[in-house]
């Protein structure tokens, strides 16, 4: 008895310490072969989690309960605890994933399989391969619509955004965007995906109906090459009011009125920003740095940097978990 | 794990070459029938690990042709190769011909600059656009331009200003220029005093080095090296690098380590500024070598990377274009929304006035690519990629002003 009264006293002290708010923030690092676990209350790292080769994508699965990180040098996805951080297993990826999504249900996850133009379709409870959808070449971006409808990949060389039916594993359409297409993001009501293009150096805003460009976003920053400004990851808030694009070797992060497409400001990060993330409740924003080895926090209602937090080598992808 | 995932692969790659018969089986495809003039034999390298082997450049136009016909698949296009071997210039005009009667559209040419503008002004008869991978000279960029010529190689000047931006960016300005006697060696060794002039670097002393023949590959080997490359290097001007100018690979290999004074080598030997290295991962570079390597066995050259970027500019230049007249294909091509994303980290385009190819240089040694040019500091009022090379007011070339 008084052992249980010990263990439920345990646990209070815990839950005190760890309001309902908290939460930890993944990073994979492409090169440390890692994942840092920040801890949002103090910002800082508390445990890093060793990983396969060349940890890229990087998501939360059954509920949270799992960490998916794509690891393309291993050519798998390993599975982790995302409490114990203990690798639980891997999946039957395809060669080389870098980046996948899951379905809005929970199952399956769709992989993108970059040397062989392939998106895989992943069954995440039977770990067994579903489906392998042949793309364009050099497959990257994973978006799918928010009430699980279609899946859009996007290739890096063919430079097309395509729509693939999740139930049929047919591509439904194919969209022609700018060059290197490397990210995919739907608006929360499902209007419109919008893509980036690494080297094009644009967005473009596609319907999802229609399958056309309804509007390229272009950037434009005073005092930076042309060049230097390459969109990579995208993140809209649950609101669909703004979006957030990382630009690369820009190094800024670049705030869109999501209904006029207008480029309202641009924040300036760490080095070679990679991807976005946002917080549970979506107050916070995180982008990584690939060239800094940080992790900038930004404050989405006031459109600010607020912090940087130094990671492992060459962060890349970010998720968050509610604790 | 590594046999099943191989065999998984295979299987996986079966099924979607099936994929793809079935459905140009069904699409009414246009066709784009596209030419590869090739040395049918390559000259022996300085280095055994050099060595070309028979499908150098073809290899790399083949991944560009799948490469084509894989986005082919969405836009109801195929490509097809039609590659030919040449021993001399008049066999590659023949193969013009020959070309022309199978119906190709545009011929990659991997030749020197003569034969080059005999293939070109006998492709202009035909409608046909070359592209030029085998000819860096810079006359082809200033002087003897064509409109149905475009170059993909990079010029000499372009690998020269691309290297010298690096060793000032580096501060080692003096430089001690080591040319072969060919006339080739002798114009990368001009590209390099240009070089030097422009952005600040010195040749502070030259010496040439004779070719009197012989062979690549001898069995007495290092020891004669050793003894000989000191000595003619010896008591040059005080310097900070060693500059090879030997593109006919005479003795450029033999000049790392053997220098009498302990200094860094580069041009063609040592740090190399380069179109390709097999060496290079960067900007999703690692996509296609792993691509090449998987279907080939072998490693990406320079040869077959630049094969691959003139055939996937005629693939871009047809989905964008959404034509497959070559008249439109090639207006869109020298228009002003080209772009080639060729894992430089930037849109590569093309110079409206010559032709050439606008493109970040690999400065690479072999193992590694160790820079990438240009560098930070050097400035360009209309595009960065414009201080590699000669820029407009220098080239007599306007073939955007007809």
């Amino acid at each position: 008895m008084s052992r249980l009264l010990g263990a439920v006293a345990f646990c209070a002290v815990v839950a005190a310490a760890h309001p309902a708010d908290a939460y930890k923030i993944f990073v994979s690092n492409e090169k440390g072969n890692t994942v840092s676990v920040i801890d949002s209350e103090t910002m800082e790292v508390v445990d890093t989690i060793k990983v396969g080769q060349r940890p890229r994508g990087i998501t939360l699965a059954a509920e949270g309960k799992h960490l998916l990180v794509a690891v393309g040098d291993d050519d798998t996805v390993e599975v982790f605890d995302t409490d114990t951080y203990e690798r639980l297993h891997t999946l039957p990826s395809g060669p080389d994933p870098e980046l996948f999504v899951l379905h809005p249900s929970g199952n399956p996850l769709y992989i993108a399989n970059e040397d062989d133009n392939l998106v895989t379709v992943v069954d995440l409870e039977a770990r067994t391969v579903l489906a392998e959808i042949p793309v364009g070449v050099e497959p990257e971006g994973m978006g799918v619509a928010p009430d699980g409808s279609v899946i859009v990949n996007t290739s890096e060389t063919t430079n097309m955004a395509h729509f693939i039916d999740p139930e049929t594993f047919e591509i439904v359409a194919n969209v022609l965007v700018d060059q290197r297409p490397r990210f995919a993001e739907f608006k929360p009501d499902g209007s419109e995906v919008w893509v980036s293009a690494e080297i094009g150096g644009t967005v473009s805003v596609i319907d999802p109906k229609t399958h056309e460009v309804k509007h390229k976003i272009t950037f434009e920053i005073p005092g930076l090459r042309p060049e230097a400004i390459q969109p990579v990851g995208v993140r809209i808030t649950s609101d669909g009011e703004t979006a957030f694009v990382a630009l690369g070797p820009a190094n800024r992060v670049a705030v869109i009125d999501a209904e006029t497409y207008e480029v309202q400001d641009y924040l300036l990060v760490g080095q070679r920003v990679w991807q976005l993330g946002f917080s549970p409740d979506g107050d916070l924003l995180f982008s990584t740095n690939g060239v800094s080895n940080d992790v900038s926090v930004i404050d989405v209602g006031a459109r600010r940097v607020i912090d940087t937090v130094p990671v492992g080598e060459f962060p890349w992808g970010v998720v968050a978990r509610p604790e | 794990m590594g046999h099943a995932s191989r065999a998984l692969r295979h299987l996986t790659l079966a099924v979607v070459g099936c994929a793809f018969a079935a459905v140009s089986a069904v699409a009414e495809a246009d066709e784009f029938r596209i030419g590869y003039i090739h040395p049918a034999e390559r000259e022996l390298t300085l280095s055994l690990i050099d060595r070309p082997r028979e499908d150098f450049g073809t290899a790399g136009a083949e991944l560009a042709i799948a490469d084509n016909n894989t986005t082919g698949r969405f836009t109801g296009q195929t490509y097809v190769l039609d590659a030919v071997p040449v021993g001399e210039a008049a066999e590659a005009v023949a193969a013009v011909e020959r070309l022309d009667a199978a119906g190709v559209g545009w011929i990659v040419a991997d030749l020197g600059a003569e034969a080059l503008l005999e293939v070109a002004d006998a492709a202009a008869e035909r409608d046909m656009l070359v592209f030029n991978v085998g000819a860096p000279d810079d006359d082809l960029r200033l002087r003897d331009c064509r409109e149905n010529l475009v170059h993909v190689i990079p010029s000499r000047a372009m690998l020269a200003d691309a290297l010298a931006q690096y060793l000032v960016w580096k501060k080692w300005p003096r430089w001690f220029l080591v040319t072969g006697s060919h006339p080739e060696d002798q114009a990368y060794a001009a590209a390099i005093r240009r070089a030097a002039d422009r952005f600040g670097g010195r040749v502070v002393e030259e010496r040439v080095f004779a070719d009197t023949g012989g062979a690549r590959t001898t069995d007495t080997g290092h020891v004669q090296v050793q003894a000989r490359m000191p000595v003619f290097l010896q008591n040059a001007s005080a310097h900070d690098v060693v500059v090879v100018a030997d593109e006919s690979e005479v003795f450029g290999t033999y000049v790392p380590y053997h220098t009498w004074d302990p200094r860094p080598i580069a041009g063609t030997a040592g740090l190399e500024p380069t179109v390709w290295s097999s060496a290079h991962e960067q900007w999703g570079a690692v996509q296609l070598q792993n691509r090449f390597l998987d279907r080939f066995g072998r490693r990406m050259e320079k040869e077959d990377m630049l094969a691959w970027m003139a055939v996937r500019m005629v693939g871009e230049a047809a989905t964008r274009a959404g034509a497959a007249e070559r008249q439109a294909i090639a207006d869109f091509m020298k228009g002003p929304d080209f772009q080639l994303a060729g894992f430089k980290g930037q849109a590569l385009t093309l110079r409206p006035w010559n032709q050439q190819l606008r493109q970040p240089i690999l400065l690479a040694d072999g193992q590694q690519v160790v820079t990438v040019s240009p560098q930070e500091g050097f400035l360009h009022p209309s595009s960065y990629l414009d201080t590699l090379g000669h820029d407009r007011p220098e080239s007599s070339c306007s073939l955007d002003r007809g």
